[in-house]
C-alpha cells in the first residue's frame, strides 16, 4: 500500500460515474472532450461506465480515416480504454438500429442494451455527465 | 441554387428544412455530420433517395472517410472532394447554408 492510500483524504470513495455520449465525432468537439474527461476520471479509480446513444454510436465506427479533414483520429483511443480499467462500454440498440448499424461495425467490444436496460443503468449512477 | 447542410439529420432538422425548400434542379451538398444522411441503412436514406429524383445530391468525401462511412454511400449520391466543393459553389448563382 502506498503512502497516498494511507492518507485520510477521502480517496477511498468510489462513485459510479456514467459518461453519456450523444454526439457524432468531428462535427462538434463533444466526443473528443468527453473522451479526455473519461481518461482523467479513470486516474481517480472511479467506477466508470461509458454510454453511447443517439449519434454517439457513430463515435465507435470502424474504418474512420481523418487524414482528409486534418483532425486527430481519436477513435483508436477507445481501444486503449481497457488499459485504463474502463471496460464498461454500453451502446443503445435502438440507436444502432436507426442508423443501420450493428455491433460488428464497432471498433471495440461493447454491451448492447435496450432502452429499458439503459434507463436502469442510468438510474443507479451517482453521477451522470453528458457530452 | 446550392444548398449546403452540415448537421446530422438524426440530431437536427436542418436536412428536412433544406429538402422542403430546395426546388427542382437545385443541388444539395452534405458536409460534416450531414454526410451520415447519404449512407445506407440510416433513417434519412429513404429521404435522400426520394430527393435525388428532383435534386442533385452531393456529399463531401473527406467528411465521409473521417466518419468511417466512405464504403456506405447511397446510390445516386455524388461524392466530391474539396476542389469539387469549390466548383459547386462557383457553378451556382447562389448558396444557402442550413446552419
Amino acid at each position: 500500500m502506498s503512502d497516498m492510500d494511507d492518507m485520510d483524504d477521502g480517496s477511498g470513495i468510489v462513485k459510479k460515474f456514467m459518461f453519456l455520449n450523444r454526439k457524432a465525432p468531428h462535427g462538434t468537439v463533444y466526443a473528443l472532450e468527453g473522451l479526455e474527461v473519461v481518461l482523467i476520471t479513470a486516474a481517480f479509480d472511479q467506477d466508470v461506465s461509458m454510454v453511447f446513444t443517439d449519434d454517439g454510436v457513430y463515435q465507435l465506427l470502424k474504418g474512420i480515416d481523418t487524414k482528409g479533414i486534418e483532425v486527430k483520429d481519436f477513435s483508436k483511443t477507445y481501444r486503449a480504454l481497457d488499459g485504463y480499467d474502463i471496460e464498461k462500454l454500453y451502446v443503445d440498440q435502438a440507436s444502432l438500429d436507426a442508423r443501420g448499424l450493428a455491433e460488428d461495425d464497432l471498433i471495440v467490444d461493447v454491451t448492447v442494451l435496450s432502452v429499458d436496460e439503459m434507463a436502469n443503468l442510468m438510474a443507479e449512477q451517482d453521477v451522470v455527465i453528458s457530452f | 441554387m446550392l444548398h449546403i447542410v452540415n448537421k446530422s439529420a438524426t440530431d437536427r432538422g436542418s436536412l428536412e428544412s433544406c429538402l422542403a425548400m430546395a426546388t427542382k434542379g437545385s443541388a444539395v451538398l452534405l458536409i460534416e455530420d450531414a454526410v451520415y444522411a447519404a449512407t445506407t441503412g440510416g433513417a434519412a436514406a429513404a429521404k435522400i433517395q426520394a430527393a435525388a429524383a428532383d435534386l442533385k445530391i452531393y456529399a463531401l468525401g473527406p467528411d465521409l472517410a473521417a466518419r468511417g462511412m466512405a464504403a456506405r454511400v447511397l446510390d445516386g449520391v455524388n461524392v466530391v472532394d474539396y476542389a469539387g466543393f469549390v466548383d459547386l459553389v462557383a457553378e451556382h448563382k447562389s448558396c444557402q447554408s442550413w446552419l
